[in-house]
């Protein structure tokens, strides 16, 4: 059943084809982020509550939602890495991990900036930025014991098993937080952020949206082809590849 | 290798990969019941690593060790109970009497532990029993490792330097003890910068060469 | 044909899974009596910690007694995390740890000896010393009882996460800072049941829900953990 996948078990054949993906993701990103941010900063009508402020949400809400996907497809990398020992989806989870922080960092900073002209304040204790800081301390773990074995299957296997136990932790930690906001201050805060999108703006979210999956999906592979590289450096296909694309 | 000889311990194309320098790759092993392995090699070329792997502690970049024919990641327990394997640190508490050690590490490799006071004879480390270990030596500490290979009865002894930090008439011993597990049936692999002083047929050499890249 | 199988010893059935818990838990506490300074050390700074926030924040006794339960259990967290070190870190130098890896009891009943052991010498003191150190703070009296019950069933639970963070870290260099960074986040679940279960108590509500929350807590990690210990502690050994 599962037969057609073999042969992207093997590094160089998912070298290949991570680098032809590139093309196409690379330019669709190029497209969607285009219409759908000329289009929501432009030509969207400005919201009668926030005025022109609602419009960094076309970032910082792909950025919140893809944080959290993000470090779901790394922790399911690396339970297929750790269960069925493919050295490859460890690669893939070590390219997802700095994505996914960088989002995650996004979404703060697009959130306190939106929170100083709505809130009156950078930083509040809301439940979603409590919970949003909390998963990029998650993945700030993750990167580190990436980096610090020597031996790049061992750091991968580690990081692994942390990613693992985050993603157990995260819907507990997510339920405490709100739990812990609503006790400590009134939940009137948390509801401004779910606001029912009219449709004129909801599809250049959309493009928008999808914009970012490409513009991840871009990222992730480039960096996936450099882990396969420096993971499979003294092969002699590396070699050859280093060298032709000298002589070249 | 016929499919049907009574490998003890097996390994099938082993490849063994560290800080992206490859030390041994398709590397394929029998080991029979009677063997006295010694694994040579110069510093780096991955004597330890082998051992480590045969031993189910490090997991191979690629290939698989069989024991009795069955994997032993399938069935880490059945191995473990029928390994013996003492490695470069002897794994000696300070906090503990020599007794007590050697107790603890009977015990936990499901031995008896009341028999931990005549081992330590066989050491020659009777009348230390009561001294806590940091107060002996670093050969003292190999001994007190060591003396569990008196008890064992597990068939597959892996050796890493055994005889660092051991005196002559303490090696001479322990070879005899080698000796006599082969003879019983059961399999040493170990490595060592010294020659082994035993009959030349009573053991084989494995020799790792040391690879660049 | 069964000349093989004559050799290999078959699965004794006197391992039991007591004696291997007990075997490896009444080493690790003899090891840390014989060296009282890793029991006392990390209680020490439990103290001191506490200690310092009232003369950071102004001696004012309402004050004080709200903040209370947060400065208990942030310096318990902060202790246990100082003391989970001694867990492996030690049986990993010396080679011992090795040894349990290839031990032929199950890995599982080994990490929960060492990590009760654990418990003992850091979770359990820490449960004496708090009723002493709530007085200092002017902790409210009805606050007592609550917090003495999050104590004994939250440190435990901060037993068994910090051990994964240690299983991970034990075999790199400089592990004690990484440490604090993959273990503190997963603690604060805990922080915040076992912090507001003592708020409540203190207006003299029911704090029930908060504890049956971190009992259920302390029974995931109890069973889970160990788990995850065993998977990174091979990592590390590798």
């Amino acid at each position: 059943m599962w037969k057609w996948l073999h042969p992207y078990a093997n590094p160089e054949v998912s070298y290949h084809f991570a680098g032809r993906l590139i093309p196409w993701f690379s330019k669709l990103t190029f497209i969607l982020l285009f219409i759908g941010i000329v289009w929501a900063l432009l030509f969207v009508p400005a919201d009668y509550q926030q005025g022109n402020s609602f419009r960094i949400f076309y970032l910082h809400v792909p950025a919140a939602i893809l944080s959290m996907s993000i470090y779901v497809a790394m922790a399911i990398a690396a339970l297929s890495s750790l269960v069925w020992q493919i050295k490859l989806a460890d690669a893939s989870a070590a390219a997802m991990a700095p994505v996914g922080a960088v989002f995650t960092a996004i979404a703060l900073i697009t959130g306190a900036a939106w929170g100083r002209p709505t809130w009156g304040t950078w930083w509040i204790w809301d439940a979603r930025l409590t919970s949003e800081l909390i998963l990029l301390f998650l993945y700030l773990g993750v990167i580190a014991l990436h980096n610090a074995f020597e031996d790049k299957t061992l750091s991968g296997k580690a990081a692994g098993i942390l990613a693992l136990v985050g993603v157990v932790n995260i819907p507990i930690i997510k339920y405490s937080v709100e739990w812990w906001n609503t006790l400590h201050q009134g939940s009137t805060v948390s509801k401004l952020g779910a606001p029912s999108m009219a449709s004129s703006m909801y599809w250049p979210f959309l493009v928008c949206f999808i914009g970012f999956i490409c513009f991840v999906t871009w990222i992730i592979c480039l960096r996936f082809r450099n882990e396969i590289l420096a993971r499979n450096a003294m092969r002699a296909w590396v070699r050859d590849l280093v060298n032709n694309t000298e002589v070249k | 290798m016929p499919a049907h000889s009574p490998s003890l311990l097996s390994a099938h194309q082993l490849t063994c990969i560290r800080e992206e320098r490859i030390l041994f790759e398709h590397l394929n092993l029998t080991i029979n019941c009677g063997d006295i392995i010694q694994v040579e090699g110069p510093n780096g070329a991955g004597k330890t690593s082998l051992l480590r792997i045969l031993a189910g502690l490090s997991q191979p970049y690629e290939g698989q060790v069989h024991f009795n024919e069955i994997a032993i990641n399938d069935e880490r327990e059945f191995y473990n109970q029928n390994l013996l394997y003492i490695g470069h640190l002897a794994g000696i508490k300070g906090e503990m009497t020599a007794q007590e050690n050697l107790e603890f590490a009977l015990s936990l490799s499901g031995l008896d532990a009341f028999t931990a006071e005549q081992t330590l004879n066989q050491v020659d480390l009777l009348g230390f029993e009561d001294a806590l270990a940091s107060h002996l030596s670093a050969g003292q500490h190999r001994r007190i490792a060591l003396a569990k290979l008196w008890q064992s009865k597990a068939p597959v002894w892996i050796l890493d330097e055994p005889f660092t930090a051991i005196d002559k008439n303490g090696v001479k011993k322990l070879e005899q003890l080698m000796v006599n597990h082969a003879k019983n049936g059961g399999c040493v692999i170990l490595t060592t910068h010294q020659d082994l002083s035993i009959d030349k047929n009573l053991y084989k050499k494995v020799t790792l060469e040391y690879r660049f890249f | 044909m069964n000349k093989r199988n004559d050799i290999a010893i078959e699965i004794k059935a006197s391992l039991s899974y007591k004696e291997a818990f007990m075997l490896i838990f009444k080493r690790d506490l003899t090891i840390a009596f014989r060296h009282k300074d890793d029991i006392l050390n990390p209680l020490l700074f439990f103290i001191i910690v506490i200690t310092l926030f009232p003369l950071g924040i102004g001696p004012e006794s309402n004050t004080l007694a709200k903040i209370a339960p947060g400065i208990i259990w942030v310096a318990a967290l902060l202790s246990t995390l100082l003391s989970l070190d001694r867990l492996f870190k030690s049986d990993y130098l010396d080679g011992s740890l090795e040894q349990m890896l290839l031990s032929p009891h199950p890995l599982f009943i080994i990490v929960l000896g060492k990590v009760i052991a654990h418990w003992c010498l850091t979770g359990l003191p820490i449960i004496f010393i708090a009723p002493l150190l709530g007085l200092l703070l002017h902790l409210e009296e009805n606050s007592y009882s609550a917090l003495m019950l999050t104590l004994l069933i939250g440190t435990p639970i901060l037993s068994f996460l910090g051990a994964i963070g240690v299983a991970l870290t034990v075999g790199i260099k400089k592990g004690g800072v990484l440490l604090s960074l993959l273990v503190l986040p997963l603690y604060i679940p805990v922080l915040i049941f076992a912090t507001s279960a003592i708020d409540t108590a203190a207006m003299n509500l029911p704090y029930s829900g908060q504890l049956a929350i971190i009992g259920a807590l302390l029974i995931g990690s109890i069973t889970l953990s160990p788990f995850a210990v065993s998977a990174a502690l091979k990592v590390s050994t590798n």
